[in-house]
Order: structure tokens, then C-alpha cells, then sequence
């Protein structure tokens, strides 16, 4: 177990988005967030980066507790966040997008070395390099978005509906990119989706949110196969 | 309690409340000596020239900081109608006000479109450039500026009626009246319009509100009301530009601030502190030291002071924070008691 | 010929100064969304600390290091022991937009107080480190001084340095993120609160150095600086507010061009003609030259 989330409570003024959530990720180990609209999955990711204050419950992460830190303190143990719609400042340019992510280290060579690894993973923006973030197609953008979180050379990835607005062909490119992070740099990943079925695919476990509460959890093989899981909430 | 039919109307009532306030001012104005009744008149300057800003920013979401250009056109006007045309004053006043008033609307015409930083930007580049305008034009008398004379106390007051005393009556009168007239204006349709697109933009476009229509409404009747602020002010001093300084739009925004951006009622508020701080800084100043240093730059401290303070602690101004703080209170009590 | 070159130098001397306190606004207006109207109020306290130290030590250069500096910290001390508290506090309510603003005019306030009661409302003739006489060529005797060339050269150095900083610098990069996006640059581990500060520094170093530039063989008075604020926001306007680039041409384009509104048609010009831009600007290209699309309203 590397975070463990404990009847997590939230509220957006009089709206209660998040109503008593608890859950685990394991070390290394990719977990999709699955729910409907408005299900709380943003909130969730928000609350466990630091953005978004909790009203009750507790987050730990790597056995520390976490609830109520910062952003811009997790970032330093480890915690990346992409965030809803396409997270890259669209005024700066490929590179400085990068450079930003790593800008915390302050340190030139490691910055240099994990903007070369993204690079490598991501050819397209190593051509773009020089070109404001705004003149990039949304794939590309979505790439960065992941690239910049990569440049912090995160153990926690925190990545909100990857796939939003892509083709296809490029949803399914990010997928697989999702899971070689995962499996191959043994990344800890928290993939939210709407896109039940390709989430699942690739991720060790489920969640299953509806209106602030954890419908179902487990083993996202078995998710896919329940029956009720499926017409309710999986919706194919 | 009962209260006569005449009563009912809430306008008739607010009608002889006022009357009831002038002829009280009209009471106080027999019994102080000159210096006081000069201060009388220049309270319900600023009083109104208080609730001018408070009609466009606190009722419309408007900050403009370049008051003090609106009281300069008005007074401009006012003098130079009297030198040109010499009508009846009633006539010059209002002359005054259409002026200023027609001013305004143009100037709210770009300013409906424009908001927040913007307007403060170039209404504060009004205040200061404006006035200066004065130096370049013959005929607006340079520095020295025009004197704008409203004649004599008419002799039927009898001899012992001062020209001090015949300001105050002018300028009180002037107030009175106009108070009057904006308190309509706030409770009639539109009053109630700009209350909503100062809240709420997009709300009060949704509910068919045209919210630019609004704001240029707003500035041309909050123009119109400071121009007569400063054609009285013209009328107890002189029409020049260093009677219309960027420290009298300070100060007026400092009043309206004091007094509550949200609420017609506080003006007079702010008026008398206007008054009160300069009084203050004289006092103090004689205390401390004679220093002319001391005297001219305490009054600005103090204001400054007030205003951060006011904006840090009660943003809506001192009576609505007690306003709150007592809603609170009722508040608490009421669950605590269920 | 000559004389148009005359008007052009001149104009970009005045306008390098209007740059800087373009800069210095639009400094803060990216960190905080606020136009300090206290810059006014910043500048002319360091700008009085220079005279101040210039009087003591006979020393330009150093008096202009010290005032700098004191005027960094200054802008520094108003961001955190002023703005951070009120936009912490009166963050609602129907007065809440207009709030900051009235507060950096209150301050505006206190400071000219403060500095009218330490040197007094006195005007101070603030010498010119070099020679004002105009360069001479041939048997003509420019308007164009050495004042001017120390302005301009000085205001491009200061530039560069910004520019430098802002565009090659982690710091930068942080202070760039923070003020397009403040949530993924924390996300991204900038101290947003921190960048703000710095962001604050550096406009009231960058408005020192306009006030003192502004003021040599001028009189100094604790208000002298107040045109200096309106044309220094004219120009960010004319750059869009949000842009740095946009500030300095801002700040060159409209000195140039009051400069040929001065020598070629009178000074009663000066104002109207600055007017006019203003709203022209505000109304025609409401963005700025600069500037993105939509920041004008809310
Ligand atoms: N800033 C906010 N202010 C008020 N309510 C909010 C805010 N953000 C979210 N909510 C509410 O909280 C609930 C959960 O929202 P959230 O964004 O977490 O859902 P989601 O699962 O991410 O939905 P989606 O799939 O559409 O992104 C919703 O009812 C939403 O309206
Ligand atoms: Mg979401």
C-alpha cells in the first residue's frame, strides 16, 4: 500500500462532491477512477494534490499523512497531477513547459536528463520544442500536459481524463503510454476516465464513484465482468 | 401605530422627511458662528459629491477615482453660464448639471465597455489632466481661474443674513434635493437594474437587463450629480484648477468609502469626516509642532490610514459591517434557540 | 530632417522612462491582478531617499544603487504586509473588486504624507548627475543632452536585465508560469505567494529607477510623480497590461509620439492627446497591441 485515502469528505460550498471515500493504490500499481458525470473524480484527484482542501477524512501517502498539504509541497515528495483539460500553460513554449516541471530540483543536468527522457518518450514534442504550447494540436498538447508531470520524475501520477477530446487512434496511444509508465518505470498511477472500458483494460484495479460514494471496488478484471457493474455504470 | 393616510406613500414619506432635515439644517445654520456655517456648506458639498460615487460604484460596480474632473466641468459651467448668460441661479445650476451630465454620458459610453483596473486607470487620467486644461484655454481663465458669482443674499433675509450663510442655504438646498432625486432613481426599475448587474453580470443580462445601457445610465446620472457638487464648490471658492486636485478625488473616494460604497444614506458621513480631518490635522499640528509640513501632510495620512483600514476590515463601509455583524449575532441566537 | 531626429531622441528618452513604469505596473498587474496606483506613491519615496543620499555623499551612482534596492524592498513590504493580507480578507462581497485598488490609493496617500512630512512639500532640485546642454554638432546646439543618452542607456540596461532574468532564469520561468497560470505552476512546485513578492520587488526597483530618472533638473514634490503614473499606465495599456514587451514599446511608442504632439503642435496638447489614446485604445483595440483577446473584461 503506497496511498491510502480515508472516508474522504468534500464539499464545494453547499455541494457535497466527495461523501466518505475510502480506498488504497499499491505501490507500482495502476487504479482507474471510473464515474459519470459530476461522479467526483476531479474533486478526488484535487483533494489528494493539494488543491482542494478536505473536509473530513485522512490521506497518507507512502505511510504520511498528507491531508492539507500543499501542491507546490507534494510536487517535492513525488506527487504529479495532470489536471482536467489539457494542463500545459499555452503561452510558454514546449520547452519551458517542460523546464517547468522539473523547475522545483533546480538543478540543470537533472532537468536537462528527465526532459530528455520525455523526449524519448514523446518524439513529437521533441520536435516542437521551441513552439508556444498554444500551436500544438490537442494531442500534443495532452502529451505535454503528461510530459510536464514526467519532468518532476513523479512516483505518484495523478492524471484526469487523458483521453478528453483525442481521436481514437491518439486515446489509444496515450493508453499505452499510460501503461509502460506504469509497468516499465513502475510508476504509481491514478488514471480518472470516462472511458470505462480502455481504462480498465490496462489498469491492476477499479474504483467506481457515483454522487460522492464508492459504488464498487476490486480487481478491474472482475469490474468489467459484473454483470449489474456494466448496464449501471460501465455503460456499454 | 397609525399613520396618517397622507403618510402611506413611502414617497411622500421620504418626501417630508427630508423637508424635516432641511429645516432642521436651516436651525443649526442660525445658531454657529461663520466658520461654522462655511463648513455646513462645504459638508453638504462633499455629501453630495459622496453620494455621486456611491450612486455609480457602490449601486453599479463602477470605480471611478476621477470625480474630481466631473466637479471641475460642472463647476466650469456653472461660471461660465453666469458670465456669459447670467440667468437665475436655479437655472445655472441645472445648466451645470445637464453639462456635466452630457459629459458624463459620453465618457460612460467607453467607460460601459470598459471595467475593474481600466476605468479606475483612465478616470484617474481624467482628474488629473483634465483640470490642467483650464492653463491652456483663455477664456476658462488659467490659473487664476473664473470666479463664479451667485449675487448677494436677496435683501428680504434682512442685514445680519450672511453670504456664508446664503452658500450653506444654496448648497444644503442643492443636496437636499438631489438626494432626493437619486433615492427615487434608486428605488424606481432601474435603481433596482444596476443594483443586479453589479452583483451579477451574466445573472442580470439572463433576466433581459441590458447591463452596458445600465452603466453608461448610471455614469450620466452620477456625472450629472457631481458637476453640481462642484458648481457649488465653485460657488464658495473659485473656479480654478487647483480647486479640483487629484487629492479632491482622493478625498471624495475616501468619503464614499468611509461612508459605505453600498449605501446612499452613509454620504453625510463621509461629508463630516472630510471636514472633521482637516480640523483634526489643524489640531494636531498645533499640538505637535507649527510646522506648515505637519499641517498639510497630516490630513493625506489620515485619509490614507482610513481608507486601508476601512477596505481591510469592513469593506462595505463601517454601517453595513455593524449591519452584518449584528445579522450574525441574530443569527447564532436563532439556532442557537432551535 | 534634424529636427525630426531631435524629437525622435528626445521622445524615446521620455519614453523609456514612461516603459519603466509601465513595467512596474504590469509587473504587479501579472502577479496580483491589481493596478497599483500606490507605484506613484513607491517611487517617489525612493526617489526621494536618492536625492536624500545624492545631497549626503555627493554620489549619483551609489545614491541610485541604494534608492533601487530600498525601492525593491519597499514594493516587496507592500505585497506582503499589505495586499496579501487584504486579498485574504476582503475577498467578498459586493465592494470586493474594487477593494484592492482603493487600498493601493490609500497607500498612495500615506506615502506621499509621509514623505511630505519628512522633506516637507518644499520643491528639491534634484541635480543631474551630466551636463543637460545639449550635445553640440557643427555650430548646432541640440536638445538632445546628456541627461537624455544617461536616461535612455540607463532604462535599456534595466531592461535588459528584466529581460534576461524573465526569459533565461528559472526564476523567471516560475514568475512567468505563476502569472498565466498560478494552478498548474504550483502544481508544478512554484511558490506561487513567493513569485508574487518577487513580482512586487522587482516592479518598485523598476519604478525607482523611473522616478529617478525622471526627476534630475525637476522639482521633486512628494506629488511630482502622479503624471508619471498615468503615462506609465497609458503605455501599459497600449501594451496590453499583460505584457512586458508590450509595456516597454507601449511606453517608446507613446513618447515618441508625445514628443512630435510637443514640438510640432504645443503643450496644451500633451493631455488631450494622451486622452484620446487612452480611450481609443480602450475602445478600438480593447486587448492592447499586445495583449490576449478577452482580458478586458471582468
Ligand atoms: N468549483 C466548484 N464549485 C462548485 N461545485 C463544484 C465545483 N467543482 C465541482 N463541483 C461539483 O462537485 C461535483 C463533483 O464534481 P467533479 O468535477 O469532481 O466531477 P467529475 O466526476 O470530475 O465530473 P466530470 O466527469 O464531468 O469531469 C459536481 O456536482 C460539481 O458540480
Ligand atoms: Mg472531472
Amino acid at each position: 500500500m503506497t496511498l491510502k485515502v480515508e472516508r474522504l469528505v468534500v464539499e464545494h460550498g453547499a455541494i457535497r462532491a466527495l461523501d466518505g471515500i475510502s480506498f488504497e493504490v499499491d505501490a507500482g500499481s495502476l487504479a482507474a477512477v471510473i464515474g459519470s458525470n459530476g461522479a467526483g473524480k476531479t474533486t478526488l484527484l484535487r483533494t489528494i494534490s493539494g488543491l482542494k482542501d478536505a473536509k473530513l477524512g485522512k490521506i497518507f501517502w507512502k505511510d504520511r499523512e498528507i491531508t492539507g498539504m500543499k501542491p507546490e509541497d507534494l510536487v517535492r515528495r513525488g506527487l504529479a497531477h495532470v489536471s482536467e483539460g489539457k494542463s500545459v500553460i499555452p503561452e510558454l513554449t514546449v520547452r519551458e513547459n517542460l523546464s517547468l516541471g522539473g523547475i522545483w530540483r533546480n538543478n540543470k543536468s537533472e532537468l536537462e536528463e528527465s526532459i530528455g527522457e520525455v523526449i524519448n518518450l514523446f518524439p513529437r514534442l521533441g520536435e516542437r520544442m521551441d513552439q508556444r504550447a498554444d500551436t500544438l494540436s490537442g494531442g500534443e498538447r495532452q502529451m505535454l500536459a503528461i510530459g510536464r508531470a514526467l519532468a518532476s520524475k513523479p512516483e505518484l501520477l495523478l492524471l484526469d481524463e487523458p483521453s478528453l477530446g483525442l481521436a481514437p487512434l491518439v486515446v489509444e496511444q496515450i493508453f499505452e503510454t499510460i501503461s509502460q509508465l506504469c509497468r516499465q518505470q513502475g510508476i504509481t498511477i491514478i488514471l480518472v476516465e470516462q472511458n470505462a472500458m480502455g481504462a480498465l483494460a490496462i489498469a491492476d484495479t477499479g474504483i467506481i464513484i457515483n454522487l460522492g460514494v464508492i459504488v464498487a471496488q476490486g480487481d478491474a478484471g472482475s469490474l468489467v465482468a459484473d454483470p449489474a457493474l456494466k448496464s449501471a455504470y460501465l455503460g456499454y | 401605530m397609525h399613520s396618517p393616510k397622507f403618510l402611506k406613500n413611502p414617497n411622500r414619506r421620504r418626501l417630508l422627511f427630508f423637508i424635516f432635515l432641511g429645516w432642521l439644517l436651516l436651525l443649526i445654520g442660525d445658531r454657529v458662528d461663520e466658520l461654522r456655517v462655511y463648513q455646513g456648506a462645504l459638508i453638504a458639498i462633499y455629501t453630495l459629491a459622496i453620494g455621486s460615487v456611491i450612486l455609480l460604484t457602490g449601486y453599479s460596480g463602477q470605480l471611478s477615482i476621477g470625480h474630481g474632473a466631473f466637479m471641475a466641468v460642472g463647476a466650469y459651467a456653472a461660471a461660465l453660464t453666469q458670465i456669459y448668460f447670467s440667468p437665475p441661479i436655479i437655472i445655472t445650476f441645472l445648466a451645470a448639471v445637464i453639462i456635466t451630465a452630457i459629459f458624463g454620458a459620453l465618457l460612460g459610453g467607453g467607460a460601459a465597455r470598459l471595467s475593474g483596473p481600466y476605468l479606475a486607470g483612465t478616470t484617474l487620467a481624467l482628474a488629473l489632466g483634465l483640470p490642467t486644461l483650464a492653463n491652456q484655454f483663455e477664456f476658462l481663465g488659467g490659473e487664476t481661474g473664473l470666479s463664479f458669482d451667485v449675487g448677494f443674499p436677496p435683501e428680504r433675509y434682512g442685514f445680519d443674513f450672511t453670504l456664508y450663510k446664503w452658500f450653506f442655504w444654496i448648497a444644503a438646498l442643492a443636496t437636499l434635493i438631489m438626494f432626493w432625486v437619486m433615492q427615487n432613481i434608486l428605488k424606481s426599475r432601474y435603481g433596482r437594474a444596476w443594483k443586479a448587474g453589479r452583483s451579477n453580470q451574466a445573472a442580470a443580462e439572463l433576466l433581459g437587463i441590458h447591463v452596458g445601457r445600465r452603466k453608461v445610465l448610471a455614469f450620466t446620472v452620477s456625472a450629472g450629480v457631481a458637476g453640481l457638487a462642484g458648481a457649488l464648490l465653485g460657488m464658495i471658492s473659485i473656479v480654478s484648477p487647483s480647486a479640483f486636485p487629484l487629492s479632491l478625488s482622493f478625498a471624495i473616494i475616501t468619503g464614499a468609502v468611509l461612508a459605505g460604497l453600498t449605501s446612499l444614506a452613509g454620504s453625510i458621513l463621509g461629508g463630516l469626516t472630510l471636514v472633521i480631518i482637516p480640523e483634526i490635522a489643524e489640531a494636531i499640528s498645533k499640538n505637535v509642532s507649527e510646522s506648515e509640513a505637519v499641517s498639510a501632510n497630516v490630513p493625506g495620512l489620515i485619509t490614507g490610514v482610513l481608507l486601508i483600514l476601512t477596505v481591510l476590515f469592513a469593506p462595505n463601509g463601517p454601517a453595513e459591517q455593524w449591519h452584518h455583524h449584528k445579522e450574525k449575532k441574530k443569527l447564532k441566537a436563532k439556532s442557537k434557540g432551535s | 530632417m534634424q529636427q525630426l531626429i531631435n524629437t525622435l531622441l528626445i521622445g524615446v528618452s521620455i519614453g523609456s522612462i514612461y516603459a519603466l513604469m509601465a513595467l512596474a505596473l504590469v509587473l504587479v498587474w501579472r502577479s496580483t491582478r491589481v493596478v497599483n496606483f500606490a507605484q506613484a506613491g513607491q517611487a517617489i519615496l525612493s526617489t526621494y531617499i536618492a536625492w536624500e543620499v545624492v545631497n549626503r555623499s555627493g554620489s549619483f551612482l551609489m545614491a541610485f544603487i541604494l534608492a533601487v534596492a530600498i525601492g525593491g524592498l519597499i514594493g516587496g513590504l507592500v505585497e506582503s504586509g499589505l495586499m496579501r493580507v487584504l486579498l485574504k480578507h476582503a475577498n467578498e462581497g459586493p465592494v470586493a473588486a474594487v477593494a484592492p485598488v482603493i487600498a493601493t490609493l490609500g497607500l498612495l496617500a500615506v506615502i506621499r504624507a509621509v514623505v511630505g512630512l519628512i522633506w516637507t512639500n518644499e520643491g528639491k532640485r534634484f541635480e543631474s548627475p551630466v551636463s543637460t546642454a545639449g550635445f553640440v554638432i557643427g555650430d548646432a546646439t541640440l536638445p538632445f543632452s546628456r541627461l537624455n543618452l544617461l536616461i535612455i542607456v540607463t532604462a535599456a540596461v534595466v531592461m535588459i536585465i528584466f529581460s534576461i532574468i524573465f526569459q533565461k532564469t528559472n526564476l523567471g520561468l516560475a514568475l512567468r508560469a505563476a502569472a498565466y497560470n498560478p494552478e498548474i505552476a504550483r502544481l508544478s512546485g512554484v511558490r506561487v505567494a513567493t513569485t508574487r513578492t518577487i513580482g512586487w520587488i522587482f516592479a518598485g526597483a523598476a519604478g525607482a529607477v523611473a522616478g529617478i530618472l525622471v526627476s534630475p533638473n525637476d522639482s521633486l514634490t512628494p506629488n511630482s510623480l502622479d503624471t508619471l503614473l498615468v503615462f506609465g499606465f497609458v503605455a501599459a495599456v497600449i501594451g496590453g497590461l499583460e505584457s512586458l514587451i508590450g509595456a516597454v514599446v507601449g511606453g517608446l511608442v507613446l513618447g515618441v509620439g508625445l514628443s512630435f504632439v510637443l514640438i510640432y503642435l504645443g503643450t496644451s496638447l500633451i493631455f488631450p492627446t494622451t486622452f484620446v489614446v487612452l480611450v481609443l485604445i480602450l475602445l478600438l483595440k480593447p486587448a492592447g497591441l499586445f495583449g490576449a483577446k478577452g482580458a478586458r473584461s471582468a
